[in-house]
Formats: structure tokens, C-alpha cells, sequence
């Protein structure tokens, strides 16, 4: 049976500060944070350090492709310095390029993705208004959750599935490139205008994705520039000889709930249907970068792609071909993969949104963002009377994104919400149960004080004698509630959880 | 791609159709006045100066 997909998503959020014309986006993020983290141990007089994260095992230089890495591919750089804290729902919440960037605890299906990553809007809200508290009156500080200033940057919103390492990596980017420039149909947050040079507001109005643009190549280890499709960072984060983390870079971040679970669980069972060996999919798509950017562009979701065996199809046909194979797999081996629940709302939401797209795009502005947005593009063109190079119109599209709730046009634009307040309240403190990040949750919520540094497989305590311990998790589905909620709930120490675990 | 098969999907009866498209024309008309609350409280919180806005918004690239 295929590896469990443990999944998570981390979120480079767009920044901003009002008020003042000095300031800096990196310090901005670092305050923003700081706020945040100060803000959860007790008032801003008392604030304590928070568990910093422990570098010893990134390697994002690391490349799947076996002696194939491009001599100029230069590794990522791992900025170290800046702010880098560890939440008690099992999170990172830290400073990255620029930009404050949030990585979802690692969580069993797509379901429990969707309430983290609205947890993770709920932080980032909250740590705007603790930030305000630092700020001298009249700034503020802004945070957009989207993935593109429209003036040619962009920043990332990615995901991460676990994949079963003897999963050859070509077979990967096969069945990766066809969903993820086909996907875009459902998963695409929409932008006005277009961002490739010498494209004017007048030739592209309004397209599907914010992201799109901003790849260049199919395969490759770059994350900021020559972006490519299918990213081969091979940074397991887990033990490396049973398994992979597939490093997705090629999506919008949503403010649809849907949406997410959408993008994240059609791309798990797509994935899991691949280490079954039960994708055979025929359909390869020819030129697949200029693929991507012919469907963000195409809001008649009509136009045909080149297949490389010279037929065509449409994105909404080789989706519905990807569905239909989904299901021959569902049938021969259940959706255990993918967590039966998640997988079966997946599998309904999936068919809705392909029936939809093809017989009304309209219909979908409850659930899809692009659809969302260009219903209130469109009303507001109707109602000012304005053309679509109306700033107005490129302000509405910013403002989609922002998270204050007072001024989120997201929030009122009538989007349907599957994770209910109390779950994505409970989610902002409190760890999955059914993941390792449910031992890194607890460990940081009940002994603070013993946990020295934390990552995504391993924490370090030190509970007072020499040296300091480290307790690895390199299995992602161990560490849950049934494995060891008995034994942390049992010791009233670090010493002895470690005495109990045998670390 | 003509070779690929359509979905089935049952052809609903001629009765269901007319009630079907006066449920549409109904809800069409809720979903216009949705559209016009919504653009209505659009206006009210649209940033003031949208060029100054839009074009202040500058980020550094990211991953």
C-alpha cells in the first residue's frame, strides 16, 4: 500500500507597513513575530525566549536527482539568523526571504491541512495585532496571503507530501507535471493582469493564478529563481532510506478552504496512486511551462493543450481522465493513503468542481478563488463603469488577500468554510493527534523550559545533567496520540519522559 | 480529445427542467442582490487612493 501522506504546507506571506516610509521588510517580519511569540508566553514585560528551531538536518541543497544536479544549480541558503520559532501546535512560524513564512504542523490527510492552515491565518491575524501593541502610533503592519505583488516577485505558498523513497523520481515528475499544470484550473487564486514582459493590462485582464508566471523550467532545485514545476529539493525531514518529501512550489496559496483541500488532496491521491502503480496515464502534456502559463491565461478553460504524442485536451479533460483513474484506484485499494474521510470528500469535491468548471465556471464562486475574485472584478467593472486598467480593480485584487478581517475582501466575498471557528481556534495552540508533530506540540506546551531546540525530526532537551538529549522522530506517523499521549500526560518531568521513552 | 468518454449523466425530465430553470431565474436573483450587498460594502472598505496603494505594494521575491 502506498506511504501515508502526511502533508503540510508552509506560507510566505506578503508584508507591508503602514504609517511610515522607513521601514524594512525582513525586521518588519522579525517584529511581527517576536509580537506573536511574545504575545503567547505571558505579557510583553516578561517575554521569554522562544524554543528556537535546530538546523542540524536541513540540507536544502540536497537534489533527487541522482548526479543530476546542473553545475550553476547554487543551493538555497539556510538563513539561520533570523527569527525562528516553534509553536505548541507542532508549527515553524519564522523569517524567510524577506517574508514571514509559516509551515502547518505535518498533518494526516488534506482535511486536517485545510484547519492548519487556517490556524495559520488565525496567528497571523493575531500577530498583527500584537505587533500593533510595539509599533509607535500610526503604523501598522499588513499582511497579504497571496503570492505575487503583480510587479514581477513572487514568493511561495508550498506543499510537502510524504512519498515512498523506491517511488523512481521520474515517475514522480510525470505524474506531477500533469496534475500540477492541469490542477491550476481549481487551485488558482486569480491575478489582474499579467506579469511576463510585454504583456499588456489590454492582452491579459485577469488570469487564474498568481503563480504561474513565475515558472520557467520543468524540473529543477531552484526555489527563487528559474523557478521549476516540479522542485527536486530531497530534504526528507524523515528517515531518508524509507522515505521523501516532495517539495511543491508550483501552487497559489487559497483563501478558499476548498480550494485548499482541493489542491492538497487531489495531489496526495495522485501521488498515492503513483507509488500503487496505478497511474497510467497516457496523456503527457508537450511544453509543459508554456502549458502552465496557456492555462492560467485561458478563462474560457477551453483552450487545448499540445499532447507530446500530437492529440490534444483541455485542462478540464485531462482532469476528469486523472478523476476517473482516482477512482479505479480508490476502488482497488481504498483511500486508507489519503485517510478514508478526507479522501472520500476529496473525491466528491473533486467530480463538483470539474462539473462545475465545465458546464457553468460561475457556479463555483463559492469554492474556487479565481472565480470568487473575477465575480467581484466583474460586478465592480459593471457598477463604476470603469476598464479593466482601473487601479481600483488591482487594489480589489490585493485586498482579496489581506488577512485583517475588517478589510478582507476574501472574508465577505461569500466562500464556503468546511473548518468551523472552534476547530481552527483549538488548531492555533494545539497539535494534530495523529502525526509526529503531536510529540513536538506537547513537548513544547508541557516542558518549555527542558526543550532546547526543535525541527521537523528531532528535539533537543536538556533536562539539567550533560549533555544535552536528543530524541529523533524520523517517522512522521509515529509520535501521535496513541503512540505516546499516555506517557506525556503520565510525566510530571522532561527527565522522566525521556527515562520513559528509553531516549 | 473526442475519444475520451463523457461522464453519463441522466437527462433530466422535461417537468424537472422548467422547474429547475424558475429555481435558476430565483436564485439568479438572490445572487444579484448578494453581488450588489457585497459590492456595496466593496466600496466601503476599498483602500482610499488605490494607485498609491497598488503601487506601494512592493515585495522582495521569495521561494
Amino acid at each position: 500500500m502506498a506511504t501515508p501522506k502526511i502533508v503540510g504546507i508552509e506560507t510566505e506571506f506578503g508584508i507591508m507597513v503602514r504609517g511610515t516610509a522607513e521601514w524594512n521588510p525582513v525586521s518588519a517580519s522579525s517584529l511581527l513575530i517576536n509580537a506573536y511569540v511574545g504575545a503567547d508566553v505571558g505579557s510583553l514585560d516578561e517575554r521569554s525566549a522562544p524554543v528556537a528551531w535546530d538546523f542540524i538536518d536541513e540540507m536544502p541543497g540536497a537534489d533527487a536527482r541522482e548526479g543530476m544536479a546542473p553545475d550553476y544549480a547554487m543551493p538555497p541558503e539556510v538563513e539561520t539568523h533570523l527569527v525562528n520559532a516553534v509553536l505548541t501546535n507542532g508549527a515553524r512560524y519564522y523569517v524567510d526571504h524577506a517574508h514571514p513564512e509559516l509551515s502547518t504542523p505535518e498533518c494526516r490527510d488534506a482535511s486536517s491541512v485545510v484547519i492548519y492552515d487556517r490556524a495559520a491565518e488565525l496567528i497571523l491575524i493575531e500577530s498583527m495585532r500584537a505587533a500593533g501593541k510595539l509599533l509607535p502610533e500610526g503604523q501598522e503592519i499588513i499582511i497579504y496571503k497571496d503570492n505575487s505583488d503583480r510587479k514581477g516577485n513572487s514568493y511561495g505558498c508550498h506543499e510537502n507530501y510524504l512519498l515512498d523513497r523506491n517511488l523512481p523520481f521520474g515517475q514522480i515528475v510525470h505524474g506531477a507535471t500533469t496534475h500540477f499544470v492541469t490542477r491550476q484550473i481549481f487551485t488558482g487564486s486569480g491575478k489582474v493582469g499579467s506579469e511576463l514582459p510585454g504583456i499588456g493590462v489590454g492582452e491579459i485582464t485577469y488570469q487564474l493564478t498568481q503563480r504561474a508566471e513565475h515558472f520557467e523550467e520543468e524540473v529543477g532545485l531552484e526555489t527563487t529563481l528559474k523557478r521549476p514545476i516540479v522542485n527536486t529539493r530531497d530534504e526528507p525531514h524523515a528517515d531518508s532510506q524509507k522515505y521523501r518529501r516532495l517539495h511543491v512550489i508550483a501552487g497559489d496559496a487559497n483563501m478558499s478552504q476548498v480550494a485548499t483541500l482541493l489542491k492538497v488532496g487531489t495531489s496526495a491521491i495522485i501521488f498515492a496512486m503513483l507509488e500503487d502503480g496505478a497511474y497510467d496515464h497516457p496523456l503527457i502534456i508537450d511544453s509543459p511551462v508554456q502549458a502552465m502559463h496557456a492555462v492560467s491565461h485561458d478563462l474560457t478553460l477551453q483552450k487545448p493543450l499540445t499532447l507530446e504524442d500530437g492529440r490534444t485536451a483541455t485542462p478540464i479533460e485531462i482532469q476528469w481522465s486523472l478523476l476517473e483513474q482516482a477512482r479505479a484506484w480508490a476502488d482497488r485499494h481504498g483511500l486508507e493513503a489519503v485517510g478514508e474521510d478526507a479522501g472520500k470528500l476529496v473525491m466528491e469535491r473533486w467530480e463538483q468542481a470539474l462539473e462545475g468548471l465545465e458546464s457553468d465556471p460561475d457556479s463555483m464562486a463559492s469554492t474556487i478563488d479565481w472565480v470568487a475574485k473575477l465575480r467581484l472584478l466583474r460586478g465592480f467593472v459593471d457598477r463604476h463603469d470603469c476598464d479593466w486598467n482601473d487601479p481600483r480593480l488591482r487594489a480589489l485584487d490585493l485586498q482579496y488577500h489581506d488577512l485583517r478581517p475588517e478589510k478582507s475582501l476574501a472574508r465577505r466575498a461569500g466562500l464556503e468554510t468546511i473548518v468551523s471557528d472552534h476547530e481552527a481556534q483549538q488548531a492555533v495552540t494545539e497539535p494534530p493527534l495523529d502525526t509526529r508533530a503531536y510529540f513536538r506540540g506537547r513537548c513544547l506546551e508541557k516542558f518549555p523550559d527542558n526543550v532546547v531546540a526543535a525541527n521537523w525530526d528531532s528535539i533537543v532537551f536538556d533536562v539539567g545533567d550533560e549533555p544535552l538529549r536528543r530524541v529523533p522522530m524520523l517517522e512522521p506517523a509515529r509520535g501521535t496520540v496513541d503512540h505516546v499521549g499516555s506517557i506525556l500526560d503520565s510525566s510530571e518531568t522532561a527527565a522522566e519522559l525521556l527515562e520513559k521513552l528509553g531516549a | 480529445m473526442a475519444e475520451r468518454e463523457q461522464k453519463k449523466r441522466s437527462a433530466p425530465r422535461p417537468q424537472e427542467k422548467i422547474e429547475e430553470s424558475q429555481a435558476t431565474n430565483e436564485s439568479g436573483e438572490a445572487l444579484k442582490a448578494e453581488l450588489d450587498d457585497l459590492l456595496d460594502e466593496i466600496d466601503e472598505v476599498l483602500e482610499t487612493n488605490a494607485e498609491d496603494f497598488v503601487k506601494s505594494y512592493i515585495q522582495k521575491g521569495g521561494q
